[in-house]
């Protein structure tokens, strides 16, 4: 029997061959953009030795080139930058708030440890 | 991807059920439940790996200097094979969103073409890693060395090419004296000369001073002299220190142990058999054995995920060239196993950083 009570969301998500052409262009660009980043990274990484003076810079480049590596892959890729308000704040929020609270707890204890050995 | 934020939901009928707040499928919405807690997973994961160096006394394993070898071509290319295993992923991650971008337009064919890529793309990269993972077990030519005062140092430097082992005592299984064993004729047990080399360094069956000058004690009771080209640039790259030598400064190669001094050291604690190949459980030439049991969980169940992810992409791939969703008249499938894949991805660029980068 045919259900009349489940509604076909997915059916939302088609999209039209011009749509489709851009949707396209925006995914080649992101493509590249991930792709600089990481050779930016690596580059860094060869030329920049741990200990130096500019490596505290450096590590803090890396963490801020890694999240912008990591918000085109969720919101483009992965599409939730074209959900609903609700439901990108329902998946990013939590996460959000147990690492960083995980990050916090953790490395406090570890500088107190740390300094206890 | 365009529909679901412009499709508002009128308040009123929201009320009489039927519908759903975020606009998208049951499973679509399970899939990103998923995702969340298996990104708490390997959050927790990389948070443990940190609480871990840095309550850790002592220098921990460069990135750079441990991964910096490429297949065939030796060692000398600081984290260019994990580039390339990133680079890898992410374009599989591209395949995969056109994949899904095609589905959305009922492209059968489009979603055949770049699922196809995207599975290619995905044993690519599980290859890679089962090289990389090899590679790390195995460890390097030179292994770690523990000094006579009781500091530990890695090193760098080219390996001197070992060409034979010429028999000076026969042994049960050796051929006459004054005989060459080479990679052709060497026992099973052996596997190769370098193998046979490394093993025989661990267990303190070397003898001699310098690279040229060795002998080497086999299994069968052969006694051979180890014909070797000469070490070039031999360093001794300090990481515990001793009551003699201090650790040495990744910032600076001037406080590495150099020159002659160094192949002396190196080749005296080789001898002693206190030199450590590659990496198992107990302990590796790399740095504490949490580093290796660190970088075989996290990359391990990393790797867990991508071998999955492959599964999975076949499976629907199947689906797609049987024609299920074309006929359910939408791909969604598709779009949920690509949320899998880049989930994976994504997993990769933190671990990238934050264990091969930091």
């Amino acid at each position: 029997m045919e259900r009349d009570d489940v509604i076909e969301y997915s059916l939302d998500t088609h999209h039209s061959e011009e749509e489709g052409k851009k949707i396209r262009k925006k995914i080649w660009f992101v493509t590249l953009l991930l792709t600089v980043v990481t050779a930016v990274e690596v580059l860094l990484g060869a030329f920049v030795k741990q200990g130096s003076s500019m490596w505290t810079t450096v590590k803090i480049i890396f963490i801020v080139l890694t999240l912008l590596k990591a918000g085109y892959i969720v919101l483009t890729f992965m599409h939730l930058g074209d959900e609903k308000k609700a439901l990108k704040w329902i998946i990013l929020l939590p996460y959000f708030i147990f690492i960083v609270y995980l990050m916090f707890i953790a490395f406090n204890e570890a500088t107190a440890v740390g300094a206890e050995m | 991807m365009s529909g679901h934020a412009s499709k508002e939901i009128d308040t009123t009928a929201s009320w009489g059920g039927k519908v759903s707040p975020f606009s998208v499928s049951y499973g679509k919405l399970m899939m990103w439940f998923f995702l969340v807690s298996d990104a708490l997973t390997f959050g927790g994961l990389l948070v443990a790996y940190g609480y871990t160096r840095y309550t850790f006394d002592g220098m921990w394993p460069i990135g750079e200097e441990t991964f910096e070898a490429l297949p065939f071509l030796g060692n000398g290319f600081p984290l260019v094979y994990v580039a390339l295993m990133t680079f890898i992923l992410i374009v599989s991650s591209v395949t995969m969103v056109l994949a899904v971008e095609a589905g959305h337009r009922m492209d059968k064919k489009g979603v055949i073409k770049w699922m196809l890529a995207t599975i290619i793309g995905g044993f690519f990269f599980v290859g890679s890693q089962a090289w990389e993972w090899s590679h790390f077990i195995h460890g390097t030519e030179f292994g770690r060395v523990q000094l006579n005062d009781g500091s530990s140092a890695i090193v760098k430097g080219k390996f001197g090419k070992i060409k034979s082992f010429e028999v000076i005592e026969a042994g049960a299984h050796s051929p006459a004296v004054g005989e060459l064993i080479t990679n052709e004729n060497i026992s099973e047990e052996h596997g190769d000369l370098m193998h046979a080399f490394h093993h025989a360094a661990e267990e303190g069956h070397l003898e001699g001073s310098n690279a040229t000058d060795l002998k080497i004690h086999l299994h069968d009771g052969t006694v051979a002299k180890v014909n070797r080209e000469a070490d070039k640039n031999l360093q001794l790259v300090v990481k515990e220190a001793g009551t003699q030598y201090a650790v040495s400064l990744p910032s600076d190669e001037e406080t590495r142990i150099q020159g002659e001094k160094a192949t002396e050291l190196y080749y005296e604690a080789v001898t002693a058999g206190k030199v450590i190949y590659g990496a198992n459980m107990e302990q590796n030439e790399y740095g504490p054995q949490q580093y290796g049991q660190f970088f075989f969980f996290i990359t391990g169940f990393h790797g867990f995920h991508v071998f999955s992810g492959v599964v999975i992409n076949i499976l629907i791939f199947i689906g797609v060239l049987r024609g299920v969703y074309h006929k359910r008249g939408h791909y969604e499938m598709v779009e949920k196993t690509g949320l899998y894949w880049h989930f994976v991805d994504l997993v990769w660029v933190f671990v990238f950083t934050f264990f091969y980068l930091i």
